[in-house]
């Protein structure tokens, strides 16, 4: 087979639609008579319902519905739980998941506690201050360690305490370890992550068609099956009365994806009640509440180490901050869990978690899921002992790095999706190398940064390593088909919000039939036309579904050439398949065309054989065994101002392994755009939370995504090691640019301020001007 | 208390439109919603994402931040009216598909609307400029890297067309 568009830079088939405006997003859904809902929301973290009184919102004209949570009978029901706690020995897990709308209790700023729906959105929100809301206030558990006091009141009452989960897991014996270690030691770290905020918000369209007895949700979701599967069992129907479409959505990066939002549970109820459709678009002031968050942890962790700086072995406990409810089950924390282990040889481990109930957003994955908070613990634990034990911060990374001959690498804790901790392949120290040199890591360390000092400049520079556990199970497919026009359909389950799948797939798909890129149409998203499938989430949709469309291709590939070797009454392996056609080798005016193939499989007269199938298509599933492991190294030069602690960053290099790599242009693009995210989430974004659970900069005026002027130039650069659990060797790439950008950025500004001399260490994150001012303040005063 | 309607024109791509519309509409919902032309997205409705950003009388402006009744009797331009009647896209579209300048593809809109207005008072800027102007739009999904570079080559092929 050629592979003319595999590994290519491909354009993107998608781009036209986009860059001319016609791409359907879900608030570009207009349908007749349609209706707009507004939801009421709390606007304190903590309190008891005594009463909703909605009788003016319903005299309101244009008002034509207001529901609480009474009015929902038997439809009122706890969420499901999305993600089942892993199978870890001793894990306490205790599930309180989101409600449709507060009943009893609110349990953080932005909860539902009723809908309006009106003839627009105006009205709507107008009707939304008729609503009389009666709170008993309680007090609001917002810090995770206070929340586990004696002192503090309950998210849960029914609880007895704020722990959502607890969990233990070793690899070696730990203690053993420390006690043959020359160097021991303990921090503690504060890592938070912030909101995905995609430029896009969220939005929900449900229209019941009462005659047809079908039920059709326009949702911004990543997951379209699951939302469909869940919501028919819900509303009573059959799944094949429910159809989710997950339009061109603006953005994910994880938040898009849980189970369910209360809006998605109400809009379809109401459209069923009212036998109308409704429209939901989320504000941005909305979106700072209603959609979920990432958000911290507090790590207390020890690293032993031999003198030549070799792990011996890591303890961590940590509290992680959970939120109001937990539906996404140990995701976030399981991921920092077993991610801090990293590139690295840990002979010995022990981790223990707690996640806490707090009055505030759920917390859910947000782009790393937890990876960047494993990964800033090691990454800053190596950084001390390496200036303890004197050796170079890439050294003391180099000297622990997992050899090439130790793949596949056991890890043996259990992993987010259920399996031992397995590195499938891997080449670390190459990867390191290439950082290392094209950021000139010897040059600056010998020449430019002592120049640049002397010049009283404050310049400094860092390197992490990091894993990315990808291309997590359990399956997608594929239906791969010849259209009688020639052209190529491929249907997929899973959503998507700008990674290029509309391209990739149909790479993929051309190389096997032999057609033009722009040939393939794909079509993603739309439970009708694809039933199966789990969601774009855990950088898998190229490594399942991709796989899924090859293997769908290939089969279709097989059936153009039996059908044509039929016809033309030769072997297939005469046949050659390019350009739209099968001809024979070397009799090139010898063809019959793809979608003259498609009608032949398809005929008017005549019987399909037995063991035969009519058409030019095929459905194809792939799930891989366990997830793939991508690795990278992230270096940056970074300049400080000592005044106003304003940071430049004057170089910024990724190094990354992903396997086989489908599209280089696509690839290099998600890594640059998970790069800006981790420079915000180091930098710039910080969810600041009073001490009753409200969040004091919610707006994007005063939570700050980078712009232009703050992303730097990013110097990119690949190895490929492919993996061995799929078939084309990929492995994702999604979450790989936002992981390791914390740890870096306390790295090179302590570097670049020189404040190990000064006894300041960086050992947590976001940081910003205004805390490096307070961090090195407090030193001085000392 | 009933509504405060009044009965405006505008043109739009130029295509002129009359309708009553409340005096509290924004100019984002009227154009998406009234006109259907909802190529024109909302990102935050305060101004600071750059997503509904549209050309008033050539002058990038915000549509959520201006009502409907304050665009009576202008020339909107918006991101439907970009690319030549034939389908041939304009230079700063092109260049956004040449250089993957876009993913999710939702910001996108009010990314061409303001560099194209930028790039009419500043034919050869530098990168810096383009850092500059651009700053303004808020991208959740490219690090912008990809769009400085359409950019810069947007101003290339403009000022190399007649």
């Amino acid at each position: 087979m050629t592979t003319r568009f595999f590994g290519a830079p491909v354009k993107r088939n998608e781009d036209r639609k986009l860059l001319t405006g016609q791409a359907l997003f879900i608030d570009d859904v207009e349908l007749p008579d349609m209706l707009h809902a507004a939801f009421l929301r709390s606007q304190v973290a903590h309190a008891r319902i005594r009463s909703i009184d909605v009788s003016r919102a319903l005299k309101r004209s244009g008002v034509v519905a207001v529901y609480t949570a009474g009015d929902l009978g038997a439809y009122w029901q706890p969420g499901p739980l999305l993600v089942p706690p892993p199978p870890i020995p001793g894990i306490v897990f205790n599930q309180r998941t989101q409600v449709p709308l507060a009943k009893d209790k609110v349990r953080h700023v932005g909860e539902p506690l009723a809908v309006v729906v009106a003839e627009s959105r105006y009205i709507a929100e107008d009707a939304l201050d008729d609503i009389e809301v009666d709170l008993e206030i309680l007090s609001a558990v917002v810090d995770i360690e206070a929340g586990l006091g004696a002192a503090a009141s309950h998210v849960h009452d029914d609880l007895g305490s704020n722990i959502s989960a607890h969990v233990h897991q070793t690899k070696g014996d730990y203690h053993s370890a420390a006690a043959k270690a020359d160097l021991i030691l303990k921090r503690r770290f504060r890592y938070e992550h912030g909101i995905s905020s995609p430029v896009e918000t969220r939005g929900v369209v449900a229209h019941w068609d009462n005659r047809a007895g079908q039920m059709t949700i326009w949702d911004t979701t990543q997951a379209p099956v699951f939302v469909r599967n869940g919501l028919a069992a819900m509303l009573g129907l059959g799944e094949r009365q429910v159809r989710v479409i997950a339009p061109f959505v603006g953005g994910g990066f994880g938040p898009k994806i849980m189970m369910f939002y209360p809006e998605e549970v109400m809009l379809p109820w109401i459209s069923m009640r009212i036998n109308r459709p409704v429209k939901w678009i989320e504000d941005r002031l909305e979106h700072f509440f209603a959609t979920t968050h990432e958000r911290g942890q507090i790590h207390d962790a020890e690293i032993a180490v031999a003198s030549d700086g070799r792990i011996l072995g890591i303890k961590d406990v940590f509290l992680h901050d959970g939120g109001a409810y937990d539906p996404y089950g140990l995701t976030v924390p399981i991921n920092s869990q077993c991610t801090l282990l990293g590139p690295y040889v840990v002979p010995a481990y022990d981790s223990t978690f707690t996640a806490v109930f707090t009055n505030l957003p759920i917390v859910t994955p947000y782009r790393g899921a937890g990876r960047q908070h494993g990964v800033f613990v090691m990454e800053r634990l190596l950084d001390l002992a390496a200036h303890e034990l004197k050796i170079d911060p890439a050294e003391i990374r180099r000297r622990n790095l997992i050899p090439a001959d130790a793949f596949p690498y056991r890890n043996e804790i259990i992993y987010q999706d259920f399996q031992p901790l397995e590195y499938d392949s891997g080449n670390y120290e190459p990867v390191l190398d290439k950082a290392l040199e094209i950021i000139g890591y010897a040059d600056f360390m010998a020449r430019e940064q002592p120049e640049l000092r002397a010049q009283g400049r404050h310049v400094g520079i860092g390197i992490a390593c990091y894993v990315e556990g990808t291309g997590i199970g359990p399956y997608e497919g594929a239906k791969v088909q010849v259209q009688a026009n020639g052209k190529v359909s491929v249907a997929t389950g899973i959503g998507t919000q700008g990674q290029g799948h509309f391209t990739v797939f149909a790479q993929i798909a051309a190389d096997q039939l032999g057609v033009d890129v722009t040939d393939v149409d794909i079509v993603t998203g739309d439970t009708d036309q694809f039933y199966w499938g789990a969601g774009t989430f855990a950088s898998r949709g190229a490594v399942v579904a991709g796989n899924a469309v090859n293997e769908a291709s290939r089969v279709v590939r097989r059936k153009a050439l039996k059908l044509a070797s039929d016809a033309f009454e030769c072997s297939e392996d005469d046949l050659v398949i390019e350009g739209g056609k099968v001809s024979i080798v070397g009799i090139p005016e010898k063809f019959v065309r793809l979608g003259e193939l498609a009608q032949r499989a398809n005929p008017m007269r005549g019987a399909v054989k037995p063991g035969t199938e009519p058409g030019l298509e095929s459905t194809q599933y792939f799930g891989p065994p366990s997830g793939a492991t991508a690795n990278g190294v992230h270096a940056m030069i970074v300049e400080l101002d000592p005044q106003t602690f304003d940071l430049k960053i004057l170089r910024y290099v990724v190094v990354h392994d992903c396997g086989t790599v489908i599209n280089p242009m696509i690839l290099a693009g998600q890594i640059h755009g998970g790069v800006a995210q981790g420079i915000g989430n180091a930098f710039y974004e910080k969810l600041s939370f009073d001490d009753q659970g409200q969040l004091l900069n919610a707006s994007l005026a005063d939570y700050l995504l980078p712009t232009a002027l703050e992303v730097p130039r990013m110097e990119l650069a690949h190895t490929m090691t492919p993996s061995p659990l799929n078939p084309m060797g990929i492995k994702g790439a999604g979450e790989a640019g936002a992981i390791p950008v914390g740890p870096l950025f306390a790295q090179a500004i302590e570097d670049a301020l020189q404040l190990k001399e000064k006894n300041v260490e960086l050992l947590e994150i976001p940081l910003s001007p205004s805390r490096l001012f307070e961090l090195s303040r407090k030193a001085t005063n000392v | 208390m009933e509504p405060d309607r009044h009965d405006i024109q505008v043109s739009v791509n130029g295509t002129s439109y009359r309708r009553s519309v409340e005096s509290r509409m924004l100019l984002s919902d009227f154009l998406r919603h009234d006109l259907l032309l909802a190529g024109t997205h909302v990102g935050c409705e305060h101004g600071v994402c750059g997503a509904c950003t549209i050309l008033l009388d050539g002058v990038a402006v915000r549509s959520c931040l201006m009502l409907a009744v304050q665009a009576n009797g202008q020339d909107l331009a918006t991101v439907e009216g970009l690319a030549a009647p034939s389908g041939e896209l304009h230079p700063v579209q092109q260049a956004m598909h040449d250089h993957h300048g876009l993913q999710c593809g939702y910001c996108t809109p009010g990314i061409l609307m303001t560099m194209t207005a930028f790039l009419k008072e500043n034919p050869q800027p530098s990168e810096e400029e383009v850092r500059e102007a651009l700053s303004g739009n808020l991208c959740r999904c490219t690090g912008y890297q990809n769009i400085v570079d359409a950019m810069m080559a947007a101003a290339d092929m403009m000022r190399a067309q007649p």
